[in-house]
């Protein structure tokens, strides 16, 4: 399976690598939305998309409304992954789009879990 | 401790081996602390270490749990019972071991969730646990951010959760759906009815084989005929209970009284 990682923090992107790679997808990055959007270009549609929400050019739920306007991603199942905690933006995430949603910091268990919930690995 | 699990207890976490030993000690018929350390002392790699060890590391509980027990539950088990139970419209369902409540809310959602109509029956839903702090947060349903990140799908907390702070509360209607009540398997049970679906799960590695024998039978005997038990992923009747079978159901396995 494959999977793009979009974060502005490096160390953040690593993380989320390390974890997806051990689980045996191979990885994309991206450091904001247009990144990604350009990324997806190239990869075609991928299985899974790790959205951070604040970064610089296109903020993560302007990248998941984008995304979902296109039909050739409509399998591609979006998880946010980001410090807004209030259920205002889960809700909005969802409503824009997204599948799951992680509040960080997270741990290992949590992506593993949300995974297993999106059908996507044994939890 | 040290020995056997590489867990190092500071000075000052003695409030933690209290709360986490009592109920091994309660379980084994021992009365104080003291009991447990000697046994432990004068049997250090025995089966009671490991024990100990577990208690040590595990309230440990989530969401959504392993999951595959959740689906079986929506796609087969209650779908058979609600069908073998449309004239009389009651259903028994009890949670032992509910640790910090994530086991029976989990459960209380996929009922809200997929069978609208149980509002119409008659529900008991019964949840219980031998320790006290955890019934306490069992009634209070508060999470936090960590523990609402582990298993719970988005859209669930969204629909049956509350911000309060920093925290997440389950909404009342589901606090209200499940009665909490103390109760310790190893001893003395109160009064419960015939059950239709009994979740016993990750709490039978707490005890010897005596005493999973003693509490599985139990079990057996509350139980409806075409009732079920669910186990934790590393648990089994076999060689503990031949009354029960082992049956798939969706991705796992149930058990069901043996014919
Ligand atoms: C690992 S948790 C399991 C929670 C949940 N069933 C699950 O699978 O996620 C174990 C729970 O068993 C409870 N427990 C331990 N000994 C018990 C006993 N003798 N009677 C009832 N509950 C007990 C503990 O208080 C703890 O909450």
């Amino acid at each position: 399976m494959r999977a793009l990682v979009v974060d502005d923090s490096r160390a953040m992107r690593l993380i989320l690598k390390q974890i997806l790679r051990e689980l045996q997808f191979e990885v994309f990055e991206a450091a904001h939305g247009l990144e990604a959007l350009e990324r997806l270009k190239q990869t075609g549609c991928v299985d899974l998309a790790l959205v951070d929400w604040n970064m610089p050019e296109m903020k993560g739920i302007d990248l998941v409304t984008e995304v979902r306007k296109l039909s050739d991603y409509s399998a591609m199942k979006i998880m946010m992954v980001t410090t807004e905690t209030e259920m205002e933006q889960v809700q909005r995430a969802l409503s824009a789009g997204a599948d799951e949603y992680v509040m960080k910091p997270f741990t290992k268990d949590v992506i593993l879990e949300k995974l297993g919930v999106l059908g996507l690995s044994a939890p | 401790m040290r020995e056997r699990s590489a867990i190092v207890l500071d000075a000052g976490k003695e409030y933690l081996a209290e709360s986490r030993l009592a109920p091994v000690a309660r379980g084994l018929g021992l009365s104080t602390l003291g009991e447990l350390v000697s046994r432990l002392r004068s049997e250090p790699r025995g089966s009671l270490s490991s024990r100990v060890v577990e208690a040590m590391t595990t309230n440990e509980t989530s969401f959504f749990r392993d999951l595959n027990p959740f689906d079986a539950l929506r796609t087969t088990i209650l779908p058979q019972l609600i069908q073998a139970r449309a004239k009389e419209r009651t259903l028994n369902l009890w949670c032992a071991a509910s640790s910090s409540g994530q086991e029976p809310y989990t459960i209380a959602m996929v009922l809200r969730e997929h069978f609208p109509q149980l509002l119409e029956w008659r529900v008991r839903f019964i949840a219980t646990d031998i320790s006290t702090e955890m019934l306490r947060r069992c009634r209070e349903g508060i999470y936090s951010q960590l523990e609402i990140n582990r298993g719970l799908p988005a859209r669930y907390l969204v629909k049956y959760f509350e911000k309060r702070g920093t925290e997440w509360q389950i909404h009342k209607p589901l606090r209200d759906m499940v009665e909490f009540v103390e109760l310790n398997l190893a001893g003395h049970w109160p009064a419960l009815p015939q059950c239709d679906v009994v979740f016993i799960r990750n709490v039978l590695i707490y005890f010897n084989l005596e005493t999973k024998r003693d509490i599985v039978g139990r079990v057996r005997k509350l139980l409806r005929p075409d009732g079920c038990m669910f186990l934790g992923g590393a648990e089994t009747t076999l060689n503990v209970d031949e009354g029960f079978r082992r049956e798939a159901a969706d991705k796992t396995f149930v058990y069901r009284l043996a014919r």
